[in-house]
């Protein structure tokens, strides 16, 4: 067995980081339903951990397509339209029907479901929608692939916006009064109006979204995850080796747009509305963004930035919308602040471009150059003339600071957060470098290997 | 005919604008294989431009400051965001490119505050006419001409300059043009400036229409400039145009459908088939996508290994 080599590789390999990732996890399940316990519902932290439990859901599942399979869809939004809808039209209770169905008569269908069944059936039919849509379009190349679904979604929208499917989608009017997140707490006696005694919807938004979440990691780690990393990486070789290219292309959109639904519903829970003209392809793209900023190719990198990326446009760069003024010293420390940001920039391009082709260097250095002596003039202008307005600060600040962020990452930080790398690979390597860390601390010679060669060799 | 008319205008008027788009993406991805998604938005930024420097400019001096601007900034996103991932997977170059259109698209609402922009007049394409009775604006007859000379004017450069000769190079084989000393980057940075120039003039003549630049303007007629580009077959630039006009044409006669069907007098009651005048542009797509995948007048591909 010890000559095989992959074999006893992955024998030899010590399991010790999937505990550790196992305990983490459940660390932050218990942690969630603490906190949940003790700070006040209204608090803005819910509102982000429950959105971003659904963007994570649906980044990963964008992710198995894109990231994983190598298929170029930008139909997100459309199947998580269609998990919305289904999830919504099945859970609003026959007695308020009325009132939201207003202009139908109480729409036709007269049946509620309990709500994960709900959820799971809105899954259903996304998926079968994507089976349709890619009877024909999976035969095309990635980038018309890209397109047809895109499309698509801007199909599913009008469909569902048209007034004679209004007894059934409501038209263009809001669904509301569906069960959303909040109904999931446990309240005394089960009577909706009674006191809360236990919060759960927040958990309940990280459960739904975990199980998920936990399926796509098993899937992709199983001989189909195998065949669609090859599907990926050469479409001719993977189809040499015997993989049936049109199933595995079709399960993976099947799949991925399954999930693409239930996060729909997951998201319709959260917004307690739905209506089809928030499904826009800005939805998509900002998942798709998401997962670029996670590492494409990565699940815990989506997950982690759908976190990331919802808590930072809902709640921490908030204050980038509002317009402010500073007092004279915070001005100074304003300037200060911002020319040590100029510098670590500039200083950053100087090093990375030290090695460059001498042409390209020159360039590089004639523009840094302009750009911070533009800059420096400009805060030495603000510094004497300019008032006490903090300067850019104004509505829709934050998402052009968003965009430009995003750019940084697509044009200079390819790989994203995570790369391809999972949590378990994460902790290998930190775990690594420690060893190394400690061999060298004792003066020893490093047994553990190096950080380069050790996780990617599996 | 009095109740298609109108209809039947306005779509050849807004199919021409749809061209003038889509030459744009047609050109690139003849050339880089790229869908530009930041096109439309550059066709927004263009309208944006326009609003905000003929608040102090007469209008004789926007109009070329205008198409010198879009040019500028076609240019700048192609050496900015594209050309460092020229040998990048396709996709990061795809990413790249709904990224600028992202920040193009904040940037344009930071910049107005999201408020609706007026377009201004200009005073030549506003003025109305009337013909056979239908009465539109004048910029409604100019368009289909305006494009058919820049369309030929386009297809005489490709085929008979330098430069053209160039681009048709490259767009048949990058990597061996590159060997017979042809200048890659030029000639793709030409190809963006053709295209944002024709996204520039499209620009005027759509706005002059619909009189309102809001930041998501863009995307809609960007999306259908390259159904179009498609339906045609993509690399091809008649293609393009008449892909253009076939889709202006049918979006605006479905817009009046309902109308037009009750005044003929075959339905009492509208169906609300107006929805689906943008759904009908993506419909066209998967269609011609599962029927003929190359276009109307498409090459065929074979993929090498």
């Amino acid at each position: 067995m010890k000559t095989s080599s992959p074999l006893s590789k992955q024998a030899a390999r010590s399991r010790v980081p999937e505990i550790i990732t196992g305990c983490i996890i459940v660390a932050i399940y218990l942690l969630v339903f603490v906190l949940e316990q003790v700070v006040s519902p209204g608090s803005m932290l819910f509102s982000v951990l429950k959105k971003g439990a659904t963007y994570a859901l649906v980044a990963a599942s964008m992710n198995l397509l894109n990231g994983f399979t190598g298929l170029f869809s930008l139909g997100q939004a459309g199947f998580m339209l269609i998990g919305a809808y289904v999830y919504s039209i099945f859970t609003i209770p026959v007695e308020v029907r009325h009132s939201v169905y207003q202009y139908y008569d109480g729409g036709i269908i007269q049946h509620t479901l309990p709500f994960f069944i709900a959820l799971i059936l809105g899954g259903i039919v996304a998926a079968i929608f994507a089976w349709l849509i890619g009877l024909p379009v999976l035969r095309l190349k990635s980038d018309y692939l890209a397109i047809a679904t895109l499309g698509f979604a801007e199909i599913i929208r009008a469909i569902f916006q048209w007034g004679f499917l209004g007894p059934i989608t409501n038209g263009s009017n809001a669904l509301r009064l569906f069960p959303n997140f909040d109904s999931m707490n446990i309240r005394q006696g089960g009577d909706p109006s009674a006191p809360v005694s236990i919060y759960f919807s927040t958990t309940s938004a990280f459960i739904i979204a975990g199980i998920c979440i936990a399926l796509i990691f098993m899937l992709v780690n199983s001989t189909y995850g195998r065949a669609f990393k090859a599907i990926r990486d050469d479409e001719v070789s993977a189809e040499a080796m015997g993989i049936n290219l049109a199933r595995h292309k079709m399960l993976s959109f099947v799949i991925s747009s399954f999930f693409a639904g239930i996060g729909g519903g997951m998201l319709a829970m959260f917004m307690s509305t739905v209506q089809a003209k928030n499904f826009t392809s800005g939805m998509t793209y900002e998942i798709l963004l998401i997962v670029v900023i996670g590492g494409i190719g990565s699940l815990t990198g989506s997950i982690f930035s759908a976190f990331l990326f919802v808590a930072c446009s809902e709640w921490w760069l908030r204050f980038l919308d509002n317009e402010m003024f500073l007092t004279p010293p915070a001005k100074i420390q304003f300037i200060v602040v911002a020319i040590a940001i100029i510098a670590a920039i500039s200083l950053l391009t100087y090093f990375r471009n030290r090695h460059a082709s001498p042409k390209k260097r020159k360039r590089v250095y004639l523009l840094t150059g302009i750009a911070d002596v533009l800059l420096l003039g400009w805060l030495l202008w603000f510094q004497f003339m300019g008032g006490y307005q903090m300067p850019l600060l104004r509505n829709g600040f934050r998402s052009v600071v968003f965009a430009v962020v995003i750019m940084t990452v697509v044009l200079f930080f390819s790989r994203g957060i995570m790369g391809t790398k999972e949590l378990p690979d994460l902790i290998r390597d930190i775990g690594r470098s420690g060893q190394n860390l400690y061999h060298w601390l004792c003066g020893k010679r490093g047994t553990g290997k190096s950080l380069k060669g050790g996780a990617n060799d599996v | 005919m009095q109740t298609v008319l109108p209809y039947l205008l306005s779509g050849i008027s807004v199919g021409g604008q749809y061209a003038l788009i889509a030459i744009g993406y047609t050109m690139v991805y003849g050339i880089l294989r790229l869908i530009n998604f930041a096109h439309g938005d550059v066709f927004m930024v263009a309208g944006l431009v326009m609003v905000y420097l003929s608040a102090s400019l007469p209008i004789y001096v926007v109009i070329p400051l205008v198409l010198a601007i879009t040019v500028t900034i076609g240019f700048i996103i192609e050496r900015a965001a594209y050309s460092p991932l020229r040998s990048a997977p396709r996709m990061s170059i795809m990413i790249s490119a709904i990224g600028v259109s992202y920040l193009l698209q904040n940037l344009a609402l930071y910049i107005t505050g999201g408020m609706n922009q007026m377009y201004p007049n200009i005073p030549f394409f506003t003025e109305s006419v009337s013909i056979f009775g239908a009465t539109t604006k004048r910029v409604t007859l100019v368009t289909p001409i305006l494009t058919v000379v820049l369309v030929v004017v386009l297809v005489w450069l490709i085929k008979n300059t330098k430069i053209g000769m160039a681009m048709r190079s490259v767009a048949t084989d990058y990597e061996t043009s590159q060997l017979m000393g042809i200048k890659i980057n030029s000639v793709i940075s030409f190809t963006f400036i053709i295209g944002s120039f024709l996204a520039a003039v499209a620009s005027l003549l759509y706005f002059s229409n619909y009189t309102t630049v809001i930041p998501t303007s863009g995307a809609m007629p960007g999306l259908k400039a390259f159904v179009a580009a498609v339906f045609g077959g993509i690399g091809s630039i008649p293609g393009a145009v008449i892909g253009a006009f076939t889709i202006g044409i049918c979006e605006n006669l479905i817009k009046g459908l309902d109308s037009i069907l009750i005044q003929t007098g075959i339905i009492q009651q509208g169906l609300g088939l107006t929805t689906f005048s943008d759904a009908f542009t993506f419909a066209l797509l998967i269609v011609i996508l599962v029927v003929k995948p190359t276009g109307i007048f498409g090459e065929k591909v074979t993929d090498k290994v």
